[in-house]
C-alpha cells in the first residue's frame, strides 16, 4: 500500500466522521423512520388475518356449528363442524398421551441425571426434530402406520401430532426443570430422598406451572396443525364411532371447505378458522400472563 | 445418642433399601431410554422415509433431481419444479423478511418507544407465528389473491419484458405463496434478532457512543456485526421454516408442475406436492413422493443443523 492510498483512506474516514458528527441527524433520523415502518409493515398482517377471521367467522358461529355434521354442497347455512371439533380433541388428546410422558421423562434425563457431551447431542438432535417439516411428520406415520394398519385413523393422526409436540415438550420442560435452583435438590437429598423420589416429590412440582405452560403451547400448537393429519386421519363426514377409521378434524375442515366453490362450506371454513385461531391466541396470552410471575 | 450412625431419634442410619435402589436405578434408565428415543426418532424419521422411497430411488436414481415431468400415468417422475419453487419461495420470503424483520428487531431493541409498548409489539410479533398455517392459507385465498390482483396485472403489463413478470397474474401462484411465507417467517427472525441484540453487553454501545458515533453509526457498526451470527442463525431456522411450511403454500401456489421463471406463474413445492398427491397416488406415485420427501427431509435437515450450529456457538457468550 503506497501512502497516497493512506492518505485517501484518513481522508474519507475523516469525511464519514464529518457526516454524521454535523448536520441535522438525517441519517439517523431516516434509519429511525425505516426501522418504523418495518415494524408497522410486520404488524399490519396480525391485524389483517385477525380481523378478517373475525369478521367471516363469527357470524356463523351458531347453536349449530358445534352439534352438526358438514354441510352437503349447496346447504346454504346449516350444519356444523361438531364431528371435525371432537375429532380434533382426540387426536390432540391421543398425541399428547403419547408424547407428554415420554418428553417429560426425556426431559428429566437431560436436566437431572445426565453429564458430559451426552445431554449437549440430544438436545441438539432435539432442536433438529423441531424443524422438520410437519408435513414429513405425516409421510412418517404413513408409512409406520397407515400402511401396516391398512386405513387412514385418529390413532395414526394422534401419532403423527405427537412426534410433533414432542421436541416441544421436551425443550419446554427441560428449561423449566433448569429453572428451578440446585440448593431445591440438595435439600431433598440432604433429608434422605431418593433420586426418584427428589425429582418425583421435589423438582417435578416446583417447576409444575412452567411445564403446564409449555405442554398447553404444545397442545395448542398441534391442534392447528393441518399438514400431518392429511394423510393419516384424512378427512370424514360423519360421526367418528371407531379410533380406526378416517377421522376429521377442524384444520382439514378449513383446508377442504376453503377451496370449494359453496359458499355454505366456505362459511363454516371460516368460523373454524376463527375457532382454531382463538384456541392459539388464547392459549399464548394466558402461558404469556403465567409465566410472568414465576415462582423462583 | 453420640454415635455419628444415629439419625433422628437415635435411630441408627440404614443403607438405603433394596428396593429404593432399585427404583432408583430403573427411573434413570427409564428416562435415559426417553431421551435417546427423541434423538432416535429423527434418525427414524430419515430411515423410513428413505425406506418408503427405495422403488422409486432404484428405479430413477440421481435423475429424479433434475427431470421435470410428473406424470402419474406413464410413470414419469421428476422433482425439478418442486426442488425449484421450494427454494425459489423460500428465497423471496428470505429476501423479503430478511430485511423487515431486522428492521423491527431493531426498532424493538433500542428505546425509541417505552419498554411496555415494546413488550406488547415483540408480543404481537410474536403472534404471527401462532397463527395455523391453514388459517394463513384460508385468508390468503380470499383476501390476499384478490387484492394482489391489479398489482400482479401492473407488474405483468408494465414489466412482462422482465422474464420475472413473463406470464398474466392468474391469482393462485408463486406471487402469493411468497408473500404469505415471508409473514410467517418474519416472527422467527425477529425474535431471534431481538434476543441477540438485547444479550449484547452493554458496553459495546457505550463505547461505540462515546467515540462519538451516533446511535445508528452505532447500530451499523458495532451492534449488529456483534450480532451477527445470531442474526444469521435466526435466518437459517426461518430458511428452514420456510423450506418445510405447507398448507398455506398449498393452499395459494396453484399446485402447477410445469417450470416457469415467472412469479405471476402457478407453481409447486415438494412440501405441497405431497400434501396434494399422496392421499390418492398409486403404489409407484407413493414412492416417487417419498423421494420428494427425502429430499426436503434433507434440505430442512442441512439447513437446521447449521442453524443451531451458528445459534448454539452465540448461547456460549451469553
Amino acid at each position: 500500500m503506497t501512502a497516497t492510498d493512506y492518505r485517501t483512506r484518513a481522508d474519507r474516514a475523516r469525511r464519514a466522521i464529518a457526516d454524521q458528527t454535523s448536520g441535522p441527524g438525517y441519517f439517523d433520523l431516516f434509519w429511525t423512520g425505516v426501522a418504523g415502518f418495518f415494524t408497522l409493515l410486520a404488524l399490519i398482517p396480525l391485524v389483517l388475518v385477525l380481523a378478517y377471521v373475525v369478521f367471516r367467522g363469527f357470524s356463523r358461529l351458531n347453536w349449530a356449528a358445534f352439534t352438526q355434521l358438514p354441510p352437503p354442497p349447496l346447504a346454504p347455512d346449516q350444519g356444523g363442524f361438531a364431528n371435525a371439533l371432537i375429532g380434533t380433541l382426540i387426536m390432540v388428546g391421543i398425541g399428547a398421551l403419547v408424547s407428554v410422558p415420554f418428553g417429560v421423562l426425556a426431559a428429566v434425563y437431560l436436566s437431572e441425571f445426565s453429564q458430559g457431551q451426552v445431554p449437549r447431542w440430544i438436545r441438539f438432535a432435539t432442536n433438529v426434530l423441531s424443524g422438520v417439516p410437519s408435513i414429513l411428520m405425516g409421510v412418517f406415520i404413513y408409512g409406520l402406520f397407515v400402511i401396516t394398519t391398512g386405513t387412514y385413523s385418529a390413532v395414526a393422526g394422534g401419532f403423527a401430532l405427537g412426534v410433533l409436540m414432542l421436541p416441544i415438550i421436551v425443550r419446554t420442560t427441560d428449561e423449566s426443570l433448569q429453572i428451578v435452583p440446585k440448593q431445591v435438590r440438595w435439600a431433598a437429598i440432604g433429608m434422605g430422598a431418593s433420586k426418584f423420589q427428589t425429582v418425583l416429590r421435589v423438582v417435578l412440582p416446583a417447576a409444575l406451572p412452567a411445564i403446564a405452560t409449555g405442554l398447553t403451547l404444545a397442545v395448542a400448537r398441534a391442534a392447528g396443525e393441518t399438514a400431518p393429519l392429511l394423510f393419516t386421519a384424512l378427512f370424514s363426514q360423519y360421526w367418528l364411532d371407531s379410533l380406526l377409521q378416517p377421522t376429521a378434524s377442524l384444520s382439514v375442515l378449513v383446508y377442504n371447505f376453503a377451496r370449494v366453490p359453496y359458499e355454505g362450506q366456505q362459511r363454516l371454513a371460516w368460523a373454524a378458522a376463527l375457532i382454531l385461531v382463538g384456541i392459539v391466541m388464547l392459549t399464548s396470552i394466558l402461558s404469556r400472563w403465567a409465566t410472568r410471575k414465576q415462582i423462583y | 445418642m453420640t454415635s455419628s450412625t444415629s439419625g433422628p431419634k437415635g435411630k441408627p442410619i440404614e443403607a438405603r433399601s433394596q428396593r429404593s435402589q432399585w427404583s432408583d436405578r430403573s427411573f434413570t434408565w427409564l428416562t435415559r431410554l426417553m431421551a435417546f428415543g427423541v434423538a432416535a426418532v429423527l434418525v427414524f424419521i430419515g430411515v423410513q422415509v428413505a425406506i418408503d422411497a427405495m422403488p422409486a430411488i432404484r428405479r430413477y436414481g440421481l435423475e429424479f433431481l433434475v427431470t421435470s415431468s410428473w406424470n402419474p400415468v406413464d410413470d414419469a417422475y421428476g422433482a425439478l419444479p418442486v426442488i425449484y419453487g421450494t427454494l425459489v419461495s423460500s428465497f423471496i420470503a428470505l429476501l423479503l423478511a430478511v430485511p423487515i424483520g431486522v428492521g423491527t428487531a431493531l426498532f424493538l431493541s433500542e428505546d425509541f418507544l417505552p419498554r411496555p409498548v415494546r413488550t406488547v409489539l415483540s408480543f404481537m410479533v410474536e403472534m404471527l407465528a401462532a397463527i395455523p398455517s391453514v388459517v394463513y392459507g384460508i385468508w390468503g385465498i380470499f383476501v390476499l389473491i384478490p387484492f394482489l390482483g391489479p398489482i400482479g396485472d401492473w407488474l405483468h403489463q408494465n414489466l412482462g419484458w422482465i422474464p420475472l413478470f413473463g406470464t398474466a397474474y392468474l391469482g393462485p401462484g408463486m406471487l402469493p405463496a411468497a408473500l404469505v411465507l415471508t409473514v410467517m417467517i418474519l416472527p422467527i427472525i425477529t425474535a431471534i434478532a431481538r434476543d441477540s441484540l438485547i444479550s449484547l453487553p452493554p458496553a459495546l454501545r457505550q463505547a461505540a457512543l462515546g467515540m462519538g458515533a451516533t446511535r445508528w453509526t452505532a447500530i451499523f457498526r458495532v451492534l449488529i456485526p456483534a450480532a451477527f451470527s445470531g442474526i444469521v442463525g435466526g435466518i437459517m431456522l426461518a430458511l428452514g421454516r420456510a423450506m418445510g411450511e405447507t398448507m398455506a403454500v398449498t393452499m395459494l401456489i396453484g399446485n402447477s408442475n410445469d417450470l416457469n421463471i415467472s412469479i405471476l406463474a402457478p407453481a409447486n413445492t415438494v412440501a405441497s406436492l405431497l400434501a396434494n398427491q399422496f392421499a390418492e397416488a398409486g403404489d409407484l406415485q407413493i414412492a416417487a413422493l417419498m423421494y420428494a420427501g427425502l429430499v426436503l427431509f434433507g434440505l430442512t435437515l442441512v439447513v437446521n443443523i447449521l442453524a443451531e450450529m451458528i445459534v448454539q456457538r452465540v448461547n456460549v457468550y451469553k
